[in-house]
């Protein structure tokens, strides 16, 4: 399923979308940045807490389909202006993690 | 949701407190971060799911008076860790899934999402430097 | 505020980046409350405050303490440590702000919340600091008061 079509179906707000026709294979939910680096599968939609700048550099690297900041959490401009220019996908979701994992499990599952 | 139930959904097996398979957790949240699980105020009883395994988890979890902690993608805590949870009674349960299929999974099967307290200040940006 | 009568006080040091022991101080204070009987809702905000205080003398001080005071109308936190002291408080009071190093991330700290968590659990805060002399953070919760 494409970026933007789970983006619609979750009801999350895009907050950088520069690679909106990416496949979203599977999802990947953690807020450690080495676990994301050895564990996470290309295509994976990352659901995380951390709005650290560092998580833009790791999802390009594990050419993640996008991340999800949960419950809210905003990340600064500087974050999303990085992940506009590197091409990262960034989307921001209401709902805890727990949610946001069990939605996007059930759609991509469906 | 009971443990036993948790435990079958997830193909989980129960690293201490197997005696209160029976124990219901009431809803569920899921982090690595434990200030996260800190700032959450939610009535007693919450499955932790995590992939962290520090002691710091279990002190955590005993402070917030959590049900349990479901711990992901294999790991488990030092041999200490575990001894400490049996002493404050809160069962701890191991799984290989991910984080992800696990809250999917127990999502799917009618877990609720523990709520966090929201923060007036939540929706300000992270200025942390990188 | 005048003071009322000490029901209980307790001195505990915390030992810089310990992450074996980090959070017993909290454990400990949680066990001291709830022996006393203290209100359920008020023994988990000081176990929060409690917490995210000790992790911040662990992972960001020289070495420090924490010390319990239960009073017949408030439970206090008093953190206190001998550096090396924030230069801007305010700022690193503001949720998100961290100057955590990678390691403590991956330990699930240093998400810039814990200042705000303390602030957020307390009735009454405060925090003195000086670069190269210490910080001192004074939190109250104030018992039977409903909390807002």
């Amino acid at each position: 399923m494409q970026l933007s079509q789970v983006s619609a179906e979750l009801g999350l707000d895009a907050l950088a979308t520069p690679e909106p026709n990416r496949e979203v294979r599977g999802g990947y939910c953690s807020d450690l940045l080495s676990d994301v680096l050895a564990h996470a599968q290309p295509g994976d939609l990352w659901i995380t807490h951390q709005r650290h700048l560092n998580v833009v550099a790791v999802a390009k690297l594990r050419e993640a389909a996008g991340v999800v900041f949960v419950r809210g959490l905003r990340p600064a401009p500087e974050v999303i202006a990085r992940a506009q220019a590197e091409g990262v996908n960034l989307l921001l979701a209401a709902h805890p993690a727990f949610e946001t994992a069990g939605r996007l499990y059930a759609l991509l599952h469906r | 949701m009971k443990l036993r139930d948790v435990a079958r959904l997830v193909e989980a097996e129960f690293v201490t407190g197997a005696d209160q398979a029976d124990r219901e957790v009431t809803r569920a949240f899921a982090a690595d971060l434990l200030s996260d699980v800190l700032a959450m105020v939610q009535d007693e009883g919450v499955l932790l799911i995590t992939g962290m395994t520090t002691p710091q988890v279990v002190r955590v979890a005993e402070v917030m008076s959590m049900g349990a902690v479901l711990f992901v993608r294999g790991k488990l805590p030092a041999t200490a860790t575990i001894e400490y949870a049996i002493g404050t009674g809160i069962p701890l349960l191991a799984t290989r899934r991910i984080m992800f299929d696990t809250c999917g999974i127990l999502y799917q099967a009618g877990l609720k999402a523990a709520q966090r307290k929201s923060m007036p200040l939540d929706h300000a940006p992270d200025l942390s430097r990188p | 505020m005048p003071r009322t009568s000490l029901v209980l006080k307790r001195i505990y040091p915390v030992a810089p980046r310990d992450l074996e022991r980090a959070g017993t101080v909290s454990t400990a204070v949680r066990r001291e409350l709830l022996d006393l009987g203290v209100g359920a809702d008020v023994v988990r905000r000081a176990s929060i405050i409690c917490f995210e205080g000790e992790m911040n003398l662990v992972l960001y001080s020289t070495g420090g303490r924490v010390i319990l005071l239960v009073e017949d109308d408030r439970v206090e936190l008093l953190f206190s440590d001998h550096g090396p002291g924030i230069a801007d408080v305010e700022l690193a009071s503001q949720p998100g702000y961290s100057t955590a190093p990678d390691w403590a991330r991956e330990l699930g700290f240093g998400a810039g919340l814990g200042i705000t968590n303390m602030e957020q659990n307390s009735d009454l805060f405060k925090i003195r600091s000086r670069v190269g002399k210490g910080t001192v953070v004074r939190a109250t919760i104030l018992r039977g008061i409903p909390f807002f």
